[in-house]
Formats: C-alpha cells, structure tokens, sequence
C-alpha cells in the first residue's frame, strides 16, 4: 500500500530527509537546553569536518569506517535480518588484520593489504556464522544472539590484547606498532600525483576505495544476481521464498556471513589505514553507526554512501564541537539515536502524513 | 577459600545482582506483554543519571528514586509510543533508546555539573543507608542462620530489600490476578484479549510503564546505593545482562531471580579473583566476564533447556479492519 500512496522518490528521499531535520530540530533544542548556541555549533561543525583538506581527512577516514559497517546491517536487512553484532564483528576483523599485518613479512602494502582485507573479512564472517546458524537452524534470535556476541568478542579481544598480543614492554592492551612497510598510502598520497593538494595528516587512506567498490558489488550482488534476487525474495516474504524453493536456511548463513564478512573489513581501515595497531577501541562504535547509516540510506548499498558521509561529518564535526565549545563528544551520539529512532522506530510517524499529503493532491489532479 | 571469603562474594552478590533483578523484572513484564526491550540499559542509565543529580541537589535520595523513575518512565513511553502507537520495529526503538540515553547523560551531565561527565559524590542522606534488619546484632554470633542473616541478608540498602519483594509480586500479578492473566494473554495472542473487549494498547502501554518503572528503581539504586554517584556510562552492559538473565529464566520471575544472582555471583567473583585458579585451569577475568553472554547463547541454542518467547513479541498489533 505504501508503495502505491507515495512516489518513489519521494519515499528514498523525502521520508529520510524529513526524519533528518527532525533529528536536527531536537538535537538544536538539546544544545539550547544546555545553554549554547546551535548555529554556531554547526558552522564549528561544518568548518571543522569540510572546511579544510585536514577535517575532509577525517571526515572521509570516518566515512570508510561507516561505509562497511552501513553495509554489514543493510544487507542484513535486505533479508530481513537485523545483524546488531557489527560492533564485534568488526572487532574480530581487527584481530583478523593484526595477525595478518604482525606475522607476515609483506614486501609492499598492497599485497598486505589485500591480505589484510581476507583476513578481516574471514575473522568477521566467523564471528557472525554461530549467531546465524543458530538462527537458521535452532530459530534463536539473531538480534540477542549478535548482541550477546558483542560483548563476547569484547572480552575475547580484552584477553588476547592484555595476555598474547601485547608487547612485554608496554602496559596498555594493545598490539605492537605494525611494520612501516605496511603503511597504507594515504588520500594526499594518492592525490598529489594528480595535482590535488590535500592534507598528509588526516587518516583517510586507499581503504576509502576498497569501501566504494564494495558498495558496487553489493549492489551488483543484490541486484544483478540470482543469489541477490533470492535475498530479497526471503526478504520480502519469509513463505513465498519457502514456496518458490530457496532455502531459507542457505539464504540466511550467506547473508550472515557477507555481512560479518563487510563489518570485519571495516578493521582494515580502523587498524591498518589509522593508527597501525590494534587498539581495545579499535571500532569505536562505528558498528552501531551502521544501523543508523543502514536506515538512513533506506538500507541500498548506494543510498548508504550519503549517509555514511553524514556520519563521517557529524564524527568528525562532533570532535571539533568538543575542542571549540562546552558541548561535549556525546552531542554526536544523541543525534545518532534521535536519527535512528525516527528513520527507524517511528518511520510511520513521518510517512503516514506524507502519503495523507500524496494522495490528497493526486485525488484533486 | 575460607568462610569470611565466602560470606563477602555472597553479600556483594546480593548487591551486584539487585540491578540485575529490576531490569530483569521490567523486561520480563514488557516482553509478557509482547513488547520487545533491549533499551533496558537505556533506561537504567538515565534512571541512575537523574536519580544521583536530584539526590545531589535535594540531599535525599527519595528525591533521586523519583527522579530517576520519572525519566526512565519518559523513555518507557518513548518506546511505547514508537512501538505501540506507530507500530514501528520494537529492537530499533531499544537500540535507539540506549543511545539516546548513553549521549543524554554525559552532555546533561557536563552542562550541569562540568565534571567529565559526572555527578558529584554523594554523601549522608543522598544515598540510600544501610539497613540492620532486626535482630541482626543478636544472632551475629549463632553459626550458620545467624551468620546468613546478620552478615549476608542484613545491612543492604532498603531498595536490595524492595527488589526482592517485587520477585513475589511480579509473580503474583502474572499469575494469579486477572490483569496479569490478560497481560500474559496480550503477548501471546492479542487478537483473542482484543476480542474479549479488552484493550491490548492499553495493556501493553501499562507493561511498558511497569518496565519503566522498575528500571528506573534499578537505576537510581545504581547511583545512590552501589555508587556514590553517577560516572559516564555506569550502566555497563547490565541492561543487557539483564535480558540475557530473562531469557535464562524462560521470562519467569522466580527463575529470574535465580538468575540474576547467578550472574551476580559471577560478577561478585570476577571482582574478587580477577583471574580464577581452579587448580587445572586458570580462569582469566575476561572469561568471567563474558560467562553469562556465553551462558544465554547456549540457552537460546535451545540444547539444555530451550528458551520460547512470548508467541506475539516484537509484533505490533494491527486490528483486523
């Protein structure tokens, strides 16, 4: 019915668009409430993550992150799955790129980093295939189960950073420097040749590349393959699935696996491209931001690339925020919440009126 | 380990899991109701935010209870409205609950009390005292029943003692009024209440304000009865530990009490040993940590003891028209 009552286009962009402002709205109120000016907390923003080849750094560093754990939960929800389990599973892939990148001598960073890419996407995909085998075969919820293993992979990743992978001269749980050879080629390092100049300190790296062309080949994968029209049947109607013979069970293990695999990678850029070795906050909530950039970008692999660069923006402008004001770093996740509430909880709430308003003016045309 | 040892891991186990029971009381109620909660942790987080700062501001902590209970109710109803009044997903409102109330707390916190984040220390009266249950002195000295009384049951804060009351009321109302019949009934078959004339958004409305109410207990008991004080994302997964102890207990509220003290204990001794010689195994912290997840995935992997929810859970009601 919602498909007939409104355009859709107005149904990718209006009803995300409007969730959005909603989101500001009250995020402005909240910054009011505590006593600070919400216009120039926003030109802070703007100034600080686009204003400068340094914030766009970060920015677009954040926005690779963003890019693969957004993918992890829409393709999940293209099934009908909602994987909330990006955060350990990105965790696992930073233990997948940190072996990688400690035990091998890699000769240049591109073999390393194709490497490092496997390895990331394996450990993460093994992270999400116990929850999504429970969910096949034992009918356990995949949403607790992916919750429970978050906290899991947490203290998995707590133990191996503090007892095996941490160098006997340091205190603090984290691996040892990687080997500089491993550095990945940074967005000056790529630009500078073409005449562009742009910041050498912020992080963004060749990973941002990897990130786009797996938003391609997801969409290529959904759209373009017998597998992806399968996802989207199981998707759409559990039964009608069942009855035009796709096994609920298979479809449930690839799409699990896929997006564990795509949330691990996010470890690529967070590990090898940032700081060059594993950190306990490696992922720094980034897997949660995906259930936000999924719902913002009405969960296609495409409509997620603005939606992870918003949130690129608003991390980076949030860190801005909390050096230039008294608004701390948490501003941002208000927002968060407030965007996924509205784009996701109460997306009724905004659509209802405007399919009123869509049908109103199509009765009197 | 000797006897002192023994009787400190099980007063502290009492303590640690009293969070862990109201959470797990609120889930079980809105989940009977076949409301779906994961922003357990949400509400306990706001509900210890608000409770330590109107305890540090009126110097009582029955003021905090309040104020903590009021604005977990708020949430409550947040999650209410998104997942009864607009159908909307049920997960993704608790996730967005949790993060609502996660960023709240820190930039209310900052903006009240500049402190990082943090309320400031309370003291005397903003905290809930330790209760002496009667007696407690006298048989201090009797082996075994007096030392289980005076020294593990005696000398909690009164919100230990309300938490273990509500295990028997929760269980009274589920099981033997008429409204926790229907509350029951509205999480496994809602056509059929509707049917009978009786409002299922009504109901479920009411089993979110209960959840929202116990959460808010819990939280407040955080800051002003564990902690002297709110610090930046106190709450510490418990909301989610909590669901997995309701799962544990198959959405019952004498089993839930066994669970949340198991998970307790467990917490209790992790905080003790933080690395466990069993004599052939060393247990490092981390495993303790992490053993109650691993319990409920194994639970909900339905091999020792399968876990069923409430038939209707996480579905909105829609009316036949």
């Amino acid at each position: 019915m919602s498909a007939r009552a409104m355009p859709r286009w107005a149904d990718v962009t209006l009803v995300p668009l409007i969730s959005l402002i909603l989101a500001f709205g009250l995020s402005a109120l909240v910054i009011l409430a505590i006593g600070e000016d919400p216009v120039r907390a926003t030109q802070l923003m703007v100034t600080g993550a686009l204003g400068s080849s340094y914030g766009w750094g970060y920015t677009l560093y954040y926005t690779t992150n963003f890019l693969f754990t957004g993918l992890a939960v829409s393709i999940a929800f293209q099934a009908r799955l909602f994987n909330i389990g990006g955060e350990g599973q990105a965790m696992l892939g930073g233990l997948g790129v940190a072996m990688v990148a400690l035990f091998i001598p890699w000769p240049n960073w591109w073999l390393a980093l194709i490497a490092a890419i496997a390895a990331a996407g394996l450990a993460g995909a093994a992270w999400a295939a116990i929850p999504a085998w429970l969910q096949a075969r034992r009918g356990s919820h995949i949403v607790i189960t992916t919750i429970m293993f978050n906290f899991i992979a947490f203290s998995l990743l707590n133990y191996i950073l503090s007892h095996v992978l941490r160098p006997p001269t340091s205190m603090d749980p984290a691996t040892a420097r990687f080997d500089n050879t491993l550095r990945l080629p940074r967005l000056a390092d790529v630009l500078e040749p073409l005449g562009i100049e742009f910041s050498r300190s912020g992080p963004a790296n060749v990973t941002l590349f990897v990130a786009l062309a797996a938003c391609v080949l997801v969409w290529a994968l959904l759209w373009r393959t017998r597998l992806g029209f399968e996802i989207r049947a199981f998707g759409e109607s559990h039964p009608a699935a069942h009855y035009a013979g796709i096994s609920g069970v298979k479809i449930v293990m690839v799409v699990m696996l896929i997006s564990g695999a795509l949330a691990g990678m996010m470890a690529v850029n967070s590990v090898m491209g940032g700081p060059q070795r594993l950190v306990m906050n490696a992922v720094e909530g980034a897997g949660f931001i995906g259930i936000a950039v999924a719902l913002m970008g009405r969960s296609h692999p495409i409509g997620i690339i603005p939606a992870a660069l918003l949130f690129g923006f608003l991390f980076q402008g949030g860190s801005e925020l909390a050096i230039e004001t008294r608004i701390p770093r948490e501003m941002i996740v208000i927002i968060q919440a407030l965007v996924i509430m509205f784009t996701g909880a109460l997306d009724n709430m905004v659509r209802r009126p405007l399919e009123a308003l869509f049908l109103a003016f199509r009765g009197r045309a | 380990m000797d006897i002192a040892t023994l009787v400190q891991i099980l007063d502290s186990t009492l303590r640690l899991a009293t969070p862990l029971l109201f959470a797990c009381l609120a889930g079980l109620v809105s989940e009977r109701a076949g409301i779906f909660d994961i922003g357990l942790e949400g509400k306990l987080l706001i509900a210890a935010f608000f409770s330590a700062a109107y305890a540090h501001y009126s110097g009582s902590a029955w003021v905090g209870l309040g104020a903590g209970v009021l604005a977990s109710v708020v949430f409550a109803l947040l999650h209410g409205v998104a997942s009864i009044t607009f159908r909307g997903n049920q997960l993704i409102s608790g996730v967005a609950i949790n993060f609502l109330a996660a960023g709240m707390t820190v930039v209310v916190a900052q903006s009240w009390f500049r402190q990082g984040g943090r309320t400031p220390s309370l003291t005397g009266d903003a905290r809930f005292q330790r209760l002496e249950l009667p007696f407690a002195e006298a048989l201090r000295d009797v082996p075994l029943v007096g030392q289980v009384y005076s020294q593990i049951l005696s000398g909690h804060s009164i919100l230990v003692y309300l938490g273990l009351a509500m295990v028997p009321t929760v269980w009274y109302v589920l099981y033997r009024t008429r409204f926790g019949l229907r509350l029951r009934a509205v999480g496994e078959n809602p056509a059929a209440v509707d049917t009978a004339g009786v409002s299922v958004v009504g109901l479920r409305y009411i089993a979110v304000i209960i959840a929202g109410v116990l959460c808010g207990i819990g939280g407040a008991y955080l800051a002003t009865s564990l902690s002297a004080g709110f610090v930046k994302d106190m709450s510490a997964g418990r909301g989610f530990i909590a669901l997995a102890a309701m799962i544990f207990a198959k959405w019952r509220p004498w089993h839930a009490l066994g669970a949340v003290l198991l998970f307790g204990m467990l917490e209790a001794v992790a905080n003790r040993y933080p690395s466990l010689d069993l004599g052939f195994v060393v247990l490092p912290g981390q495993f303790m940590a992490a053993l109650p997840y691993i319990l409920t995935v194994v639970i909900l992997a339905g091999f020792v003891g399968r876990a069923i929810p409430p038939r209707a859970g996480g579905a909105p009601y829609v009316k036949e028209r």
